[in-house]
């Protein structure tokens, strides 16, 4: 059964669609569907912003994404006859979680904040900052109503689900048992701690063992600075989720067929709708597609075999020019494409016989890496399903 | 002791990482089958949690514990392989590990995760968790039978986070000494830094040849020499899903320009016994355009990723995609190449 076709632009020439989460595993084309996606739409009136996190160097070179400066710039060698604009921005992690700091605390608390060792390598690490810090960008971006459109290109997260996870996670550790346990003193001074039974003292006594007590009182220090700013931080994270939830936001799902980036878009597709989140649908990217499909692998392969024996009669190459080494190579290679072509056809309908409400949109294999603005309308056009 | 000398002989930590899709966890698993020759224990290590050792091994979720899960690739000739083990490490485990190994605090270990210490610690401070990590993989390759005694691995493999992350990652006595200059966790990301920094551990990286990937590894390889100080080198780079140009170097060149003879093609196809309707030729030409640029791209990025002077080595594309006889014919393709 095929599935139902994707309509891309449909999405983006309603204006009621403001958000589009382009999510997946890494070394899908993730980057280059949304940048393709926020140029089509730009193209078609839109005014659009894109907001990348870790662009490849040409691409973010070609979109003049060449300052790492945490604000949207305008992107040359657009059409703008329709009346849209494309903006871009890539994502400066540490910066924007150092702005919520001082949005949320006095200035001397944020320094404080800023100087700790545990904020440092908690907002320069990967690990799950980077999606909260995306998805923070994007409250704000949306917030700032300057673009009627934005398109977000999620974190390569190692798995799929952290960036959902990231503003609950963030919440759930603010909000945990640990943490009472660490501000205690802090809080309440020594008299506190005697009150504390025995079981907390032992944690507390094999923290200090493992880290050290110097570990322990940034820790503390970092985790008291924090829970001050916790209200500020969980009102944020919820918004954020609840944006994303909101009608004008679609989510889709970006993966290559293969089996591994198949299964994580599984995931994906199941706890999108766990969550409660618009889910517009699929782009399979990469397929490959021939343009002789008519003739089949098999016969492809068994005419190579037929020619590469009349020129090796023997199994011994006769003397001169092979006659038909051309032909055969030019079979090899269509047994192989289509050879290709079928493995990843059958892999895509394992996805939808599973998921047959989803909507898919194909992009055909590029025989080179997407890098300047024409590339991009170029993916653009096959999201839509026109011929470029 | 092995009977031919590898690139790789005195390593006995492998780390193996490549930019998300380009199969670092296939090359993780062939590795170790190359490695385990007769009589040898090769131990896969995963630490990401995405139990893709169990799925590629066509097993049940691996558990925090070291499981046999395929016999090595046999020696040339005798057939005869070791024993591939896999470990799938998550950082709870390896701190239960930590405690109850060191201090002999197993139980306080519990009580602290159940308070949701691991959370903390990813949360706040990736580096306390990595350290504990990448500390169990040291352990095991440290490992001994007895005091003094025979190694228990003959070498462990790593499928280590991909290259966007991975020298955060192994630089985990820096990451760790910004958080604690002193104190335990300081001393013990210290021995386990030792290990990383010595001739016993490389740090191979798989890449396709694609212009991102290889972009990735060049990136990876440098930022891995900056960080450390050239302290932790790059072992080898293993070039994935190699595709075999089909065409020889001129009609590559035909072929890319548009210059290719469709009559010759076409003469082929009916020798085959292929009648020539709508243009078959004609599609089978374009098809060869596409090949021939993809075999130039290929090459211009194996151009740059020789740049670096490491030991290269290519694995083919596996048209039907990986299982164990996959595997095989992989770990036989780095055994070939000396790699392992």
């Amino acid at each position: 059964m095929a599935p139902v076709r994707l309509d891309m632009d449909r999405i983006i020439d309603d204006r009621r669609t403001r958000i589009i989460v382009c999510c997946g595993s890494g070394g899908v084309g993730k980057t280059t569907a949304a940048a393709a996606i926020g140029l089509r739409a730009a193209e078609r009136g839109r005014h659009t912003c894109v907001l990348t996190v870790d662009p490849a160097r040409r691409l973010a070179q070609s979109m003049g994404l060449t300052s790492l400066d945490n604000t949207p710039r305008q992107v040359d060698g657009v059409d703008t006859a329709g009346g849209g604009s494309l903006h871009a921005m890539m994502l400066d992690m540490k910066r924007t979680f150092d702005e919520i700091v001082e949005a949320h605390a006095d200035p001397d608390r944020a320094a404080q904040i800023l100087a700790n060792p545990f904020y440092q390598s908690l907002s320069s690490s990967f690990a799950g900052t980077q999606e909260y810090m995306a998805m923070e960008k994007l409250g704000q971006l949306r917030h700032a109503d300057e673009w009627d459109l934005i398109v977000v290109d999620t974190p390569p997260s190692r798995s799929a689900l952290d960036f959902l996870d990231a503003p609950q996670r963030l919440g759930r550790f603010l909000d945990g048992r640990l943490i009472r346990v660490l501000t205690a003193p802090a809080k309440a001074g020594l008299s506190y701690m005697k009150v504390l039974n025995t079981g907390l003292a032992m944690i507390t006594g094999t923290l200090t063992k493992i880290l050290g007590t110097q570990v322990l009182r940034d820790a503390q220090t970092f985790v008291t600075a924090l829970d001050t700013m916790f209200g500020g931080f969980r009102e944020r994270a919820e918004s954020t989720y609840r944006l994303l939830q909101a009608p004008g936001t679609a989510f889709l799902v970006i993966a290559a067929p293969e089996p591994d980036a198949l299964r994580e878009a599984s995931y994906f597709v199941e706890r999108l709708d766990a969550e409660r989140m618009p889910l517009a649908g699929l782009i399979l990217n990469r397929v490959h597609t021939s343009p002789a499909e008519r003739l089949s692998a098999a016969r492809s392969l068994a005419a190579a075999e037929t020619l590469e024996m009349r020129d090796r009669p023997n199994g011994e190459p006769v003397p001169g020019p092979q006659r038909y080494a051309l032909a055969a190579a030019a079979l090899r290679i269509h047994a192989e494409r289509m050879h290709l072509g079928k493995r990843e056809r059958r892999l895509a309908e394992h996805f939808t016989s599973a998921h047959p409400a989803i909507p898919v949109a194909e992009v055909g294999a590029q025989p080179e890496d997407v890098h300047d603005i024409d590339g991009l309308r170029v993916i653009g056009a096959l999201l839509s399903g026109q011929a470029p | 002791m092995t009977t031919r000398d590898t690139d790789w002989d005195g390593v006995r930590l492998h780390v193996i990482t490549g930019k998300g899709g380009t199969g670092k966890t296939t090359v993780a698993a062939a590795m170790a089958l190359a490695l385990a020759t007769a009589g040898h224990k090769v131990l896969l290590i995963e630490v990401e949690g995405r139990q893709g050792l169990a799925r590629l091994f066509d097993r049940p979720p691996l558990p925090y514990e070291e499981r046999k899960v395929a016999l090595g690739l046999g020696a040339q000739g005798t057939g005869q392989g070791g024993d591939v083990y896999a470990l799938a490490v998550d950082p709870e485990g390896a701190l239960l590990d930590y405690l109850g190994m060191f201090y002999n605090l197993r139980r306080t270990g519990m009580a602290l995760n159940r308070l949701g210490v691991m959370d903390f610690a990813t949360t706040i401070a990736p580096g306390l968790s990595d350290v504990l990590v990448t500390g169990k993989a040291t352990e095991a390759a440290r490992r001994r039978v007895t005091r003094g005694g025979d190694h228990v691995y003959h070498a462990v493999v790593m499928d280590a986070p991909p290259t966007g992350r991975i020298g955060r990652f192994l630089n985990v006595s820096t990451e760790v000494s910004a958080l604690a200059k002193v104190g335990p966790i300081k001393t013990h990301a210290d021995t386990v830094a030792k290990v990383i920094r010595s001739p016993q551990t490389a740090v191979h990286f798989v890449t396709t040849l694609e212009e991102m990937p290889v972009q990735e590894t060049l990136d990876g390889i440098a930022e891995l020499h900056e960080l450390t100080g050239g302290a932790i080198r790059a072992g080898g780079i293993i070039v994935n899903m190699a595709r075999p140009a089909l065409l020889s170097s001129a009609d590559l060149a035909a072929a890319a320009s548009g210059t290719l003879d469709v009559a010759e093609l076409a003469i082929g196809l009916k020798a085959a016994g292929i009648s020539e309707n709508h243009g078959l030729a004609a599609d089978l030409m374009t098809e060869l355009r596409d090949h021939a640029l993809q075999v130039a791209l290929q090459d211009k990025e194996r151009d740059e990723l020789l740049t670096v002077g490491a030991p290269h080595y290519e694995l083919p594309m596996i048209p039907d995609g990986i299982d164990l006889a996959g595997l095989y014919q992989l770990a036989d393709a780095l055994r070939q190449q000396g790699a392992a």
